[in-house]
């Protein structure tokens, strides 16, 4: 999408299993299957619960109706929200609170079965009980799921991240890589001084 | 509910220290045994062990250090964690008393001459089941027990002056029992310094239940008032 704006251009490659996903003949449609994303502030479709998670499978071609309630159902109990919103599958999914609409976009996410979840700061629009909610949640997704979290929030990434990687901006540009590692190590005993610098608060 | 990860995290630590504890227990007690039948095999089993108690030491403080730089406990979980760091060490040091005793015995090898061999197996079974209680107590952040614990160290050191009076005395009648009473008094001092040790345990329970950091030293003021002139 980033095509659409003016000017932009990309060099280099993201390379997914080794693929390069900016390949122009690549499968676009493939690839949000393969990623699927999660945005900073909760973005459920203006459409019942159900509708929401069974959007993506029904995109996919999946109409029989038996499958695209198991899928919602499992989708949901994956997200955590399946006891919350089983009564309720019909209601808007913009009527649930921020925390609830963040897992369902979650469990959208899922029910297309991908491999990556890409977060984008995922909790920063929610209050620090939710937040710790999808936290916990990310434990247990990530035993089925890759997941890439972009956060600014460094307890965040210390506590939930096997790996870390701290990018920064510098004469170059933005978003040069410094430092990559197991997040133990990273906030333990980073190998770069600006890492340590960073981390520990004493940046700037 | 949220934490569950860093709970079980938790829990698995208190088991670490626990399994660090019996195996303390244990090698303390084997020093003695092995000391009371003359088995220097045992002796230097009880040696060489010493590695694993400083091994497993050093993996629950390395895992702690990790749990602090990732976990950012405060409160009840910032206490539990640094009085942890500190059992871990009364714990090392009463396993390398433990070698200490083993060592001696090496050392004594086959001399046959009597040692007081009741009163020192009496002091390692007061001072194991000290530490015993002490776990026990840490564990369940009983602080009542933890307060009581201590006392018992009179006991040790009541014995600890018996076995020296009468060390001394056997040396000044044969001077030629003077390496044999300091053998006898090392091992002593060794099974009465890890008593006091588990004191310090006694001082990290209330700590981590309270947020207080007191010493507990019952004994130590009354010799102050003794006429020492």
């Amino acid at each position: 999408m980033n095509d659409l704006i003016h000017g932009s251009r990309v060099e280099g490659e993201v390379l997914l299993d080794g693929k390069n996903i900016y390949d122009p003949n690549i499968d676009v449609v493939g690839l949000r299957q393969q990623v699927g994303l999660v945005f900073q502030r909760p973005n459920p479709f203006p459409k019942t619960v159900f509708d929401n998670v069974a959007y993506g499978p029904r995109l996919f071609g999946i109409k029989n109706k038996k499958v695209l309630e198991e899928i919602v159902e499992n989708s949901l109990h994956q997200a955590a929200l399946w006891e919350d919103v089983k009564d309720k599958l019909n209601q808007s999914g913009l009527a649930l609170s921020g925390g609830q609409q963040q897992r369902l976009c979650i469990a959208r996410a899922i029910a297309v079965e991908p491999s990556v979840i890409l977060m984008d700061e995922p909790a920063s629009a929610l209050d620090p009980i939710s937040t710790l909610k999808i936290e916990e949640l990310m434990e247990t997704l990530k035993e089925r799921y890759t997941i890439v979290i972009v956060t600014h929030n460094m307890q965040q990434a210390a506590r939930v991240s096997d790996f870390t990687a701290f990018l920064m901006i510098n004469e170059e540009g933005a978003g040069n890589l410094v430092e990559y590692g197991p997040t133990e190590q990273i906030f333990t005993k980073p190998s770069h001084k600006i890492t340590e610098e960073y981390v520990t608060g004493r940046f700037g | 509910m949220p934490r569950q990860t860093f709970d079980r995290e938790l829990q698995n630590l208190l088991d670490e220290v626990l399994l660090l504890g019996s195996m303390v227990e244990q090698a303390m007690l084997n020093a003695i045994d092995a000391f009371k039948q003359r088995d220097l095999d045992a002796s230097r089993r009880v040696y060489k062990n010493d590695e694993e108690i400083n091994d497993k030491r050093f993996a629950i403080e390395n895992k702690i250090i990790i749990l602090f730089a990732t976990q950012q406990p405060i409160a009840h979980d910032l206490r539990l964690l640094a009085a942890i760091l500190e059992v871990i060490t009364e714990l090392e040091r009463m396993g390398d008393y433990a070698k200490g005793i083993a060592k001696i015995s090496l050392l004594i090898g086959d001399d046959s001459f009597p040692f007081p061999i009741r009163e020192i197996s009496h002091m390692g079974d007061l001072a194991v089941t000290m530490l015993h209680r002490a776990l026990g107590a840490f564990i369940n952040e009983d602080v009542s027990m933890a307060y009581r614990i201590p006392k018992d160290d009179d006991i040790v050191d009541e014995l600890y002056n018996q076995i020296y009076r009468k060390s001394t005395e056997a040396m000044i009648a044969n001077p030629q029992l003077v390496d044999h009473a300091n053998f006898t008094m090392w091992i002593v001092h060794n099974i009465e310094r890890m008593a006091d040790r588990v004191t310090n345990i006694c001082e990290r329970t209330i700590f981590i239940a309270t947020g207080e950091l007191i010493e507990l030293d019952y004994s130590d003021d009354e010799w102050l008032d003794e006429d020492i002139g």
